[in-house]
């Protein structure tokens, strides 16, 4: 079995930027990509904040290649694939076993919006070519398609943990030697699905998000796409540019203690983390930073908080939650947060958890306020824990 | 209250539960019914679409706390209307 | 590849589960739609808790709690689902009240059961396991990938258990849907008759299916994987044969050694020309068998399959629900599924006796 894999490029669209420079630009100057609904057609147009992609079905048709009828979470994931593909240099090889392992939750459910609202009272009408979009693995295999990849096309759907399985599931491959080079992380549109779902959960923030403060209120919902590109060793040294990071450790546990929320002691992520760790034969005090899932609900902060008390107390690392930029992207959350983290070991960015003017009282760690480098930044945690128990954890280090 | 009974029975699919087996004081959380935080949402559904009485998340568990202390708040909601 | 299995449970348009026979009394379907027979509930999942499970969640997780009850495992090491639809009857429910109410708040629970984890997540919830849960939505492929999945984990880690299950549903509205697209036999046919039609179209069908895999040699252990794979979108039969071929040379096998090819043929001609093909040239002299008359066809039919197989093997005889030419080649010891899901992921399992 290979034992490494390496990060060797990565891709990413969000709220706060159409690539990966832009992103890590607005990440930088702390400038928030929430605002006000301008693009999805919602009821909802004013009254809920929310992490939006700042292009038109339009305009993302034109970048992806895909008809501007086709699926929003399509084209983000195209626009994202293809940077990070591009970024990797793994396209001017040749003979590589390829695959590409995509996440998503919502499918392509905004169309399936659009073709309901006339079949409901109908079952004749409706556009059929709507429902093509439907399934989240038709999302996977049509970017695939135009990506070139014929092999392991792979979608994982396990609400907000899900890209963070993709990535995990694509080393795995990498490392039974199964693939060689695997593109892996997710994808999700703003949908009005999602939007009224979370907005039924009464879990919405109706002002920006304040992950971590003791006066959150819930999430802004976001959209976008990210992934890496992994690819073993011996890939890895055929490329010439030197690799981001490598992915040094993951763990997936499950809470089972209840379908929405997480276990108050937070074990679930107590158990993601660990067994990351252990996976990276890395001690707590070897993190330096950690990318928080941090969404802004009461439930999540303070469970994700108690597990990092846990783990961490006294010595913690430096910390913030990058969903007060993007917004809670849902099945791309882990794979945006994937390359925020990738950079971050590479380049020692520590990133802001804007919006927090008051640290969470139960805890004596206060997530990091201001952008800042550290040149020694050695390895970065990245946590993501969704619905149904669903808790993942990633580890990249230093090459 | 009956109808009450039968309502919340539809509403979280309480398939097996008569609304005679529903007590007016017992707690329909915790023990009881056992109910859970899904259920509060949904009840909280329940009385905006039927009785068009709105309750917040917070106020949720005082207001759910029996079939007795709902019906209470939604006819003193609803005299606050007229 | 060597992956246990240890037990296998199945709901489908068949009497599959309750202890009946090995598809000994098969049911006649008239209609485009084969829709599971399910059993009773209460012995299986408790009342206050079945409150909320719509018919795919009830379907799998009494398929997976009795695949884990005759395995004797009371908590695997790890739980992956494969579902192309997911949970589609709650998904329907909550896109229909949002659009009728106008996005006004409406019911919460459709929206949460929704998600296509739900079911593995149930089961972890109803049996407190902690451990691996994953979820591959692929298509077609979506029970592969979970088999596959399984497979790198057992090779993982010593003394490992997987509970493994693929599974969807028909909805009225997938239904409705994929008649419009043209999928499903005009008008009623009787699923016994499905492959005598020689015209267009299929019958639907939906099913849940659960196998209890591991890493652990056992008297106990009925069937053994022994190769999974997927190719998507082959540009023509050769292709299709030089994947077939690989797939044989990897697994030291050739054709002569498949005691039994079972297929997944759907009674759409144009979709089923590829099985006549395929058993002319490398398959030739291969002793086959359909299935999809039993099941209808889905995207993870492939569980209902791996169902069979496995059964076959364990009683050694092929129940003469199935058809084609139904004869072992020998004795039920190397069994090979290959299907195809409207020719996008087309797919094989080895399967032998262990």
């Amino acid at each position: 079995m290979n034992t490494v894999v390496f990060v060797a490029g990565v891709g990413v669209i969000s709220a706060i930027g159409n690539n990966l420079p832009e992103c890590i630009g607005a990440l930088e100057k702390g400038e928030t990509g929430i605002t006000d609904i301008n693009y999805l057609p919602t009821n909802h147009r004013g009254s809920l904040p929310v992490g939006e992609v700042k292009l038109s079905n339009t305009e993302l048709a034109a970048l992806s290649g895909f008809s501007p009828a086709a699926s929003r979470t399509a084209m983000l994931s195209m626009v994202a694939a293809v940077e990070a593909l591009h970024n990797s240099g793994i396209g001017k090889l040749q003979g590589l076993r390829t695959g590409f392992v995509s996440a998503n939750t919502a499918g392509g459910i905004d169309k399936t919006e659009d073709f309901c609202i006339d079949f409901i009272n109908d079952h004749n009408k409706g556009k059929l070519r709507d429902m093509l979009y439907h399934e989240c693995g038709t999302i996977t295999a049509m970017v695939a398609e135009k990506l070139g990849i014929k092999n392991h096309i792979v979608t994982i759907s396990t609400a907000c943990s899900s890209s963070a399985n993709a990535i995990m599931y694509a080393a795995r491959l990498i490392k039974h030697n199964m693939a060689d080079a695997v593109i892996a992380g997710g994808t999700d549109a703003l949908t009005r699905f999602s939007l009224n779902g979370f907005n039924t959960l009464m879990v919405l923030d109706e002002q920006y998000c304040k992950p971590f403060d003791e006066h959150r209120n819930g999430l802004n919902l976001g959209e976008g796409a990210g992934y890496v590109v992994l690819v073993s060793e011996r890939v890895a040294s055929m490329l010439s540019n030197d690799p981001y990071c490598t992915l040094s450790g993951y763990n997936n546990a499950n809470d089972a203690y209840h379908q929405t929320s997480t276990s108050p002691e937070g074990n679930g992520p107590f158990w993601a983390m660990t067994g990351a760790l252990k996976m990276a034969n890395l001690q707590p005090e070897d993190i330096d930073y950690i990318n928080l899932h941090g969404t802004g609900t009461q439930n999540n902060d303070s469970s994700e908080g108690a597990a990092i008390e846990k783990l961490f107390d006294p010595a913690y690392p430096k910390m913030s939650s990058t969903k007060a930029f993007t917004g809670h992207t849902l099945g791309a959350s882990a794979g945006i947060e994937a390359v925020f983290s990738a950079l971050s070991v590479q380049r020692g960015f520590v990133y802001p958890n804007i919006r927090l003017h008051t640290p969470m009282a139960e805890f004596s760690f206060v997530p990091e306020t201001e952008f800042s480098k550290r040149p020694d930044l050695r390895h970065v945690l990245s946590n993501s824990f969704g619905f149904g128990g669903n808790c993942s954890s990633l580890v990249f280090s230093k090459v | 209250m009956t109808d009450l009974k039968e309502q919340i029975a539809v509403q979280l699919k309480l398939k097996n539960i008569k609304p005679e087996d529903i007590s007016t004081d017992a707690p329909l959380f915790g023990e009881g019914l056992g109910l859970d935080s899904l259920d509060v949402l949904e009840l909280i559904v329940l009385l905006k679409q039927i009785y068009k009485v709105k309750v917040s998340a917070e106020d949720g568990p005082k207001v759910f706390r029996s079939v007795k202390t709902m019906a209470e708040y939604i006819t003193a909601k609803q005299a606050q209307h007229i | 590849m060597q992956v246990y299995i240890r037990s296998a449970a199945a709901i489908s348009p068949q009497k599959t589960f309750d202890g009946a026979t090995f598809l000994g009394d098969p049911i006649e379907h008239n209609s485009t739609r084969l829709i599971c027979v399910e059993p009773g509930y209460d012995t299986i999942i408790a009342p206050k808790l079945i409150r909320r499970m719509s018919r795919i969640i009830r379907m799998s997780v009494a398929s997976a709690l009795t695949c884990l009850k005759d395995a004797d495992v009371a908590s695997p090491n790890a739980i992956i689902t494969g579902t192309a639809y997911g949970c589609l009857e709650d998904t329907g429910i909550f896109l229909g009240n949002m659009i009728r109410h106008q996005e006004e708040p409406v019911a919460p629970v459709a929206f949460v059961q929704s998600t296509h984890n739900t079911i593995g997540a149930q089961i972890a919830l109803l049996i407190g396991c902690h451990g691996y849960n994953n979820t591959f939505v692929s298509g077609g492929a979506s029970f592969e990938n979970a088999l596959t999945d399984a497979a790198m984990l057992l090779a993982e880690n010593d003394k490992g258990t997987v509970l493994v299950g693929a599974m969807d549903e028909i909805t009225d509205m997938s239904y409705a849907v994929l008649s419009r697209m043209g999928l499903y036999k005009r008008g009623a046919v009787s699923n016994l008759n499905l492959f005598d039609s020689n015209s267009k179209g299929t019958v639907g069908g939906e099913g849940a299916a659960f196998f209890l895999a591991t890493n652990t040699p056992s008297a106990n252990n009925i069937a053994r994987i022994d190769g999974v794979k997927t190719f998507y979108k082959p540009a023509n039969t050769t292709e299709i044969e030089q994947q077939i071929a690989s797939f044989l040379t990897e697994h030291n096998i050739t054709a002569n050694d498949i005691d039994l090819l079972i297929t997944g043929n759907n009674g759409d001609v144009k979709n089923d020309e590829i099985y006549t093909e395929l058993q002319h040239s490398i398959f030739i002299g291969v002793p086959s068998a359909k299935y999809k008359h039993l099941c209808g066809e889905y995207p993870t039919s492939t569980g209902f399959a791996l169902w069979i197989a496995v059964n076959i093997i364990k009683t050694n005889s092929v129940p003469a629900a199935l058809q084609g030419s139904r004869t072992l080649r020998n004795k039920a010891d190397k069994l090979l599924i290959y299907n195809h899901y409207q020719n996008n992921f087309h797919s094989l399992i080895l399967v032998s006796a262990c």
